[in-house]
């Protein structure tokens, strides 16, 4: 192995810190999987995080046993936490996606350091998201109903129903999502069962590298694959959340008719995916001191990205209300007057401050480079998103068209436990991550000094 | 179990003669004690004490004793027909899962209201209206069509009690064997008969029966939502006691001072009827015009074309003035009070004498006797006495008062006391301090359905047979005699009223089938056989009607003084009525009636105190604040209800509320307003009210009053609708192609100017469906499940608004906006343009519900069917899925009576007939507000009146297509009262 170091930064921002070379990446990362002890940190919040993913074991029991009754959903708000944690953990999934494919295609370096647990970010809310959608039928025994398959009945799903729309998407999706994810995983599983002490690592990180050994035609077929994956994964980045949002525009409610839905939606899936980005990655650069990897580049990359969307679901607001007024239909501007001045106001002007007004500060370079500052906002952001469902849910559903069937929601202890559950299980699943899988792709890190070095001490890497 | 065991069982060891009282196995005595069993074991087992030594001969007399304690159990079940017939000979008609439908009568209070009751094999499961009775003409109250599940409520008394202790009807009748012998001794000293209204015929006869053998005995007669008002006035006025008939088809003009005579009484749904036939845009004659001056919002209230809100009270001031105008002789000059206004009372004044012979004017039950002089004295003024108005002779037999009963009991002159039906502990006005005095009573026996609060204090508790499983006679309010024939055995071992006074008299026939019988069999002579079989079968016995009298008005109103008005000013009017839903309390055990929105407050599972916002303000409270009510020296502590229309100053309560025994379902809801109100006179009395600082939620099913400037309900005046033309929309555009409906096409018209609000339709959507019960913490969070909803606007201004209902059930869109989104075809449209669910295919995404814009699905958010209960699945539609949790329902438009319908047809090789499938809602509307029928058909009335100008889609701007329709909503407001809704009001139909 030929070794190169990083040398002065390329393009004027830092992607990896100077002085690295293709030993001190492997070093440094693999170490956290198999020589480091497992920080403090780590064991306390995986201990939360299991805390909480037993009250979504237990809640969800109780679910299954005594039906969505225990949740606050009624008529006419039939839907509610449920639907508004479907589709806020499945637009945080989004940025995974937009990070690993689409940066990919256009050959962003920086999405290097970040690429690999944003993808696994993405697959643990698509497992979070897909719960949801389950659970929350009447019946979830029978959601295999569903799906198109043959059956004696000779009975197949409504395919105008974008229920059935969402089956497809997100199924597809997370096939995708995990198979990205998983071939990308592989020539570091290969490192990692290379530099293991212990047998039973050397054999379950062997058994999952799937006999990568790193020859020039595994290289060759490998890039082929990840490519096509990535172009595969491209269009599910547009196509899962507008179908997503397909789900409100094609019915006749006030607040869900409208056209504005798909790319607004996508967007906003954007937005708070890069949100959830930011906030891991500095958890994850405090607990483990990836310094180093995760530079303030990526941050305030990730910072713009977040402005950029945040600007577009400011515009999509703004056309809300533009576009009711402008209809001159009475239901339609009702809505807005309720969104804004009705019961669930708070949440409104909530959800404008969290996704408008506080993403602002992210046009000063100073913020930018914050790191306190940009985890705060990223939090706010991610608030704000989950404010923006349960205004476009709740606030739509509780006041439509007959004023005599309008009704209030308010969430049970039952749906708190299942949504904190929920946090709690995508925790889980990204502690297990960390300390188990390498966080940083490595081989790509290695690719990455390779290409900011200088262009003779230049190697393979391996 | 060895054998030194079983050798200790009394029943096995001891004498014959001892066996018949057992020590214990106390729940057998019944049947060990039965003569015939004691027979037949004395010859199966001549010498079975000797036979105990042999093991083989123990053994076996075990299992024949086994098999004998079995049967004896079969015939422990009393039935009607004496005998056990399996159905080798089946009854008339009778094909397994076809109905039966069989003619009967309910008693509201106290009078006939005649049912044709639907069975299954031999289960009732629905009640309809009986269209050949003159009191019922095919429709139904919600009582009616709620009692069928009093009677399979599991809460029911099953057995007769003595001292709270199990017991035998023959320890009961043994007793009272003993009873007879002391009363014959003394004539009946000291023995009273407390009953509620009394119509039987054959009741009357018992009781006049019982005076004639005991003079002494006393019958006292209590009804707690009485006539006495109203008998009393007629006394005043015609100086004999004659009860009044209205037509009300031939008025023109209607004024109710108080009197809500829409909803409750047992002319209610005649009246309703012939009040909607008169009160519609006709084109051969004006339409009538009802004035209502009322203190709390009633449903007659809500129709009226000028109501006018005023404190109890002063309806007597009210009635003095307007008798005054139009020209009752002797009424001085009164001023008026200040809450009404001179230019309704001119109107008033001038509209009546205007419509000569055409007028009606009535006053409400609680309004003391004078007003309801006043207004016979009214009526006679303007000519409406014998056009409008007849008199008849009384129908019911009137008993002594509940006072002087208490009074006597007091003073320890009540030996044994007879209460039959009824349950005076908790109904009785405290003032009376019934339940005290019942202390001195020796012998208290109680006859009721549930083991409430009187059965709590008497010796004695015997269970009731319910009105469907006994045989029994009523009379109508205008005297029709209706027979009352059962449609099960006894579920338990429920007597009636008249099985107890025979048997208290020793008769011979003491079945309350040989007892009808006897009774008409006295008085038709050689016609009964004929005319039993025909009475039976219609419903009714043919010219049974009170005769008429004639008399002529005696009233001097000179001699009753004006009363003075309230001095202090913190005194305020306390009005107790009965409640809309559970009445006086007697349906406090029934779900279906405690989860009925109240029409105008549209709360559920409570009563409340209904200020107005401007005297609630005043004292500083808000809706579901807890207020205490003080009249005298007793208090009552209250949540208030702030209602549009309330008079200020005026605190309404309702009756039937705060029970301690009614059952599972009614125990402590509520606050009993029998606290307050006053024992005699009228229903309202004085008192004051203060904030306790608490909160007490309540829960309504209708949060928001106002229809927000949309076109929801749309209102007109027959002059706009002359002046109008009705235009066609041209349809929305849809993406989907219109369906092609070759053979029927089904639809519905609802005429907004004919729904009274008053909830039948909702409870018999809800008997037809099995649609579930929710309870009050489900109401809370919005999921009732009743199919068919009435909302309730109010416009206007909050002090006196106009108030429209509005029946709201799946409209059938024919661009269903809830079947396009259902991901598994759960919902779809069928051939005939019904659009379905199909229960077993759903698997609860509530998709469907969301996109509905009427918001007319329910879901089972919980498993809501109670599936345990043995006596409700007696109860059931067998014709309706049950539906378990997490399925969506609603309405269907009966699909299962249109199947039925186009089985009929079909075997005709026919088309099915207009008319020929009736939707329960629209069965048992008394005003025939809803109308359903085939649009394919171009003689149906459903689709005549889609012609109609007045005809419109709620929310057909959304281009859904609804298929059930609603007619505009025509108020006739008089010119000269500009107060009217139609100026306010957008909604011309053009």
């Amino acid at each position: 192995m030929s070794e190169s170091t990083v040398k002065a930064p390329a393009a004027g921002a830092e992607v990896i810190e100077p002085g690295h070379t293709y030993a001190t990446v492997t070093d440094q990362i693999s170490a956290i999987v198999l020589a480091h002890q497992t920080p403090k940190s780590w064991w306390v919040g995986f201990s939360i995080s299991l805390c909480f993913l037993m009250l979504f074991l237990y809640s969800t029991a109780y679910l299954l046993v005594t039906g969505i009754g225990i949740w606050g959903n009624n008529i006419p708000v039939a839907w509610a936490f449920d639907i508004i944690n479907f589709v806020w953990w499945i637009g945080i999934g989004h940025a995974g996606t937009l990070i690993s494919a689409v940066l990919l295609l256009f050959r962003q370096t920086w999405r290097t350091s970040i690429n690999r647990f944003a993808e696994a970010m993405t697959l643990f809310a698509v497992a979070c998201a897909g719960i949801y959608p389950l659970i929350h039928l009447g019946r979830p025994w029978l959601f295999y109903w569903l799906v198109p398959y043959p059956n004696t009945m000779g009975l197949w799903p409504q395919f105008r129903s974008p229920l059935v729309w969402d089956v497809f998407a997100v199924s597809t999706y997370a096939t995708v999502s995990l198979l990205f994810w998983y071939v990308g995983l592989i020539p570091d599983l290969a490192t990692l069962r290379d530099r293991a002490k212990w047998w039973p690592a050397q054999m379950t990180y062997g058994f999952l590298a799937m006999g990568w050994r790193g020859s020039a035609t595994h290289w060759h077929r490998y890039q082929v694959a990840y490519l096509l994956l990535a172009g595969i994964a491209t269009p599910l980045v547009v196509s899962v959340h507008s179908i997503v949002g397909l789900d409100f525009a094609a019915s006749v409610v006030p607040g869900w008719h409208v056209t504005l839905f798909p790319p607004y939606f996508v967007a906003g899936a954007v937005f708070s995916g890069f949100a959830m980005v930011m906030t891991l990655s500095i958890m994850v650069l405090r607990m483990y001191g990836l310094h180093d990897f995760i530079t303030p580049t990526h941050l305030s990359n990730m910072a713009k990205v977040m402005l950029a969307t945040g600007l577009i679901v400011a515009y999509g607001y703004l056309m809300e209300v533009f576009f009711s007024w402008y209809s001159g239909n009475e239901y339609e501007w009702a809505l807005q007057l309720n969104r804004a001045f009705g019961p669930y106001a708070w949440s409104y002007w909530m959800l404008i401050a969290c996704n408008v007004l506080i993403p602002q500060l992210l046009w000063s370079r100073r913020v930018r480079h914050n790191v306190v500052l940009l985890f705060f906002i990223s939090i706010i952001v991610n608030i704000g998103m989950w404010l923006e469902r349960f205004v476009i849910i709740v606030v739509s559903l509780h006041r439509d068209f007959l004023p005599s069937a309008w009704g209030m929601y308010t969430p049970t202890f039952w749906d708190y436990a299942q949504f904190l559950g929920s946090i709690g299980l995508f925790m889980t699943l990204l502690f297990l991550f960390l300390r188990f899988l390498p966080v940083i792709s490595i081989f790509e890190l290695r690719e990455l000094v390779h290409e900011t070095s200088e262009p003779h001490a230049a190697g393979t890497p391996s | 179990m060895s054998t030194a065991n079983l050798s200790s069982l009394p029943i096995l060891t001891e004498a014959p003669e001892a066996v018949a009282k057992p020590r214990f196995w106390r729940s057998l005595e019944e049947r060990a004690g039965d003569e015939e069993i004691r027979d037949y074991l004395e010859r199966e087992f001549p010498s079975r004490l000797s036979e105990w030594d042999d093991p083989i001969g123990r053994r076996k007399f075990l299992t024949m004793m086994a098999a004998s304690l079995g049967l004896a159990g079969a015939i422990g079940c009393s039935s009607p027909a004496e005998l056990i017939i399996p159905h080798v000979k089946a009854p008339e008609n009778y094909r397994p899962g076809r109905p039966l439908h069989y003619a009967t009568a309910v008693s509201r209070g106290g009078y006939a209201q005649g049912l044709l009751v639907t069975s299954y094999e031999g289960r009732p499961t629905k009640i309809e209206g009986n269209p050949d009775h003159p009191y019922s003409l095919g429709a139904t109250d919600a009582f009616a069509q709620a009692s069928i599940l009093g009677l399979y409520d599991p809460d029911r008394s099953q057995t007769t009690r003595h001292r709270g202790v199990i017991a035998t009807w023959d320890d009961f009748t043994s007793q009272l064997a003993d009873e007879r012998k002391r009363l014959d001794a003394n004539a009946g000293a000291g023995l009273r008969i407390l009953t509620e209204t009394v119509t039987s015929p054959t009741l009357a006869a018992l009781l006049q029966q019982l005076r004639e053998r005991w003079p002494s005995a006393v019958w006292h007669q209590y009804e707690p939502v009485s006539m006495d008002n109203a008998r009393e006035g007629t006394r005043l006025a015609f100086g004999r006691n004659v009860d009044s008939l209205y037509d009300f088809s031939r008025a023109d003009v209607v004024v109710s001072l108080d009197a809500d005579f829409l909803l409750g009484g047992p002319a209610s749904i005649r009246h309703a009827r012939d009040f909607i036939a008169r009160h519609q845009p006709q084109d051969d004659r004006s339409m009538s015009r009802l004035y209502v001056a009322e203190s709390t919002y009633t449903i007659t209230g809500a129709m009226a074309d000028h109501r006018l809100p005023i404190r109890p009270e002063r309806i007597e001031l009210l009635a003095r003035a307007l008798a005054q105008r139009v020209g009752v002789a002797g009424v001085g000059e009164v001023a008026l009070p200040a809450d009404v206004s001179p230019r309704w009372l001119d109107v008033v004044a001038r509209d009546l004498p205007d419509h000569r012979g055409a007028g009606i004017v009535l006053a409400g039950a609680g309004q003391p006797p004078i007003v309801h002089a006043l207004a016979h004295a009214i009526n006679d003024v303007c000519g409406n006495l014998g056009t409008t108005i007849e008199l008849i002779e009384p129908v019911a037999t009137q008993g002594e008062s509940l006072a002087r009963l208490t009074a006597d009991m007091q003073a320890g002159n009540v030996e044994t006391l007879l209460i039959l039906g009824g349950n005076p502990v908790y109904s009785a006005p405290a003032e009376l301090s019934f339940a005290k005095a019942l202390d001195h009573v020796r012998l208290r026996v109680h006859l009721a359905e549930t083991e409430d609060e009187t059965s709590n204090l008497c010796h004695w508790h015997i269970p009731a047979a319910h009105y469907l499983e006994t045989w029994g006679d009523l009379r109508a309010v205008d005297g029709t005699v209706s027979i009352q024939q059962p449609l099960i055995a006894p579920l338990y071992q429920g007597r009636s009223a008249i099985e107890l006074l025979a048997t208290l008299l020793g008769s011979k026939e003491q079945t309350p089938y040989a007892l009808v019988q006897q009774h008409w069999r006295d008085e038709w002579e050689r016609d009964f056989p004929s005319r039993w079989q025909e009475s039976i079968r219609n419903g009714t016995v043919a010219d049974s009607q009170s005769a008429k009298v004639t008399v002529s008005l005696q009233f001097d109103p000179a001699q009753h003084a004006a009363p003075a008005t309230p001095t202090t000013a913190d005194q305020l009017a306390i009005e107790i009525r009965p409640d809309p839903t559970i009445w006086d309390g007697r349906f406090a055990n029934n779900g279906w009636l405690q989860e009925l929105p109240k029409p105008l407050t549209k709360l559920t599972w409570d009563n409340v105190a209904i200020l107005s916002d401007h005297t609630a303000r005043q004292y500083g409270v808000k809706s579901q604040d807890v207020i205490r009510i003080r009249v005298g020296d007793r208090t009552l502590e209250t949540p208030v209800f702030i209602l549009p229309g309330q008079p200020d100053g005026c605190v309404s309560l309702t009756l039937g509320y705060g029970r301690e025994r009614a059952g599972r379902v009614g125990n402590r809801l509520g606050y009993n307003a029998n606290a307050l109100r006053p024992a005699t006179g009228p229903a309202f009395t004085q008192g004051t009210i203060e904030a306790t600082g608490r909160r007490y939620t309540i829960a309504t099913t209708q949060q928001h009053w106002s229809m927000e400037g949309r076109d929801i309900i749309r209102v007109t005046t027959p002059a706009e609708l002359h002046a109008s033309h009705a235009d066609h929309h041209e349809p929305h555009p849809s993406l989907y192609s219109e369906y092609d409906y070759p053979g029927n096409a089904w639809g519905m018209v609802i005429n907004q100017s004919a729904c009274i609000g008053c909830n039948a339709c909702v409870v018999a959507c809800q008997a037809e469906n099995n649609i579930p019960v929710v309870g009050k913490d489900q109401v809370l969070v919005n999921r009732e499940m009743h199919w068919l909803r009435i909302d309730r606007y109010f416009d206007g201004e909050p002090d006196q608004p106009e108030t429209y209902f509005q029946p709201m059930l799946c409209q059938h869109c024919e661009k269903a906006p809830c079947e396009v989104v259902c991901p598994v075809m759960a919902t779809l449209h069928d051939s005939e343009g019904t659009s379905n669910m199909i229960y077993n295919r759903c698997v609860g995404t509530r998709y469907c519900s969301n996109n509905c814009p009427y918001k007319v699905r329910r879901f089972n958010f919980l498993q809501y069917t109670d599936e345990t209960t043995p006596s409700l699945k007696l109860l059931r539609n067998p014709e309706v899925t049950v539906r378990s949790r997490g399925v969506m329902e609603k309405c269907s438009y009966c699909i299962q009576r249109i199947n039925a319908g186009r089985i009929e047809a079909k075997k005709e090789n026919r088309e099915i007939r207009d008319g020929e499938v009736v939707t329960a809602c629209q069965q048992a509307c008394p005003t025939r507000a809803i109308v359903f029928g085939n649009l394919n058909d171009p003689n149906a009335e459903v689709r005549q009146l889609k012609q109609s100008p007045l005809n419109y889609g709620v929310l057909a701007e959304l281009g859904t297509q609804p298929r059930t329709t609603y007619l505009t909503r025509v108020v006739n407001p008089h010119p000269d009262l500009p107060q009217s809704t139609a100026d306010r009001h957008q909604g011309t139909p053009s």
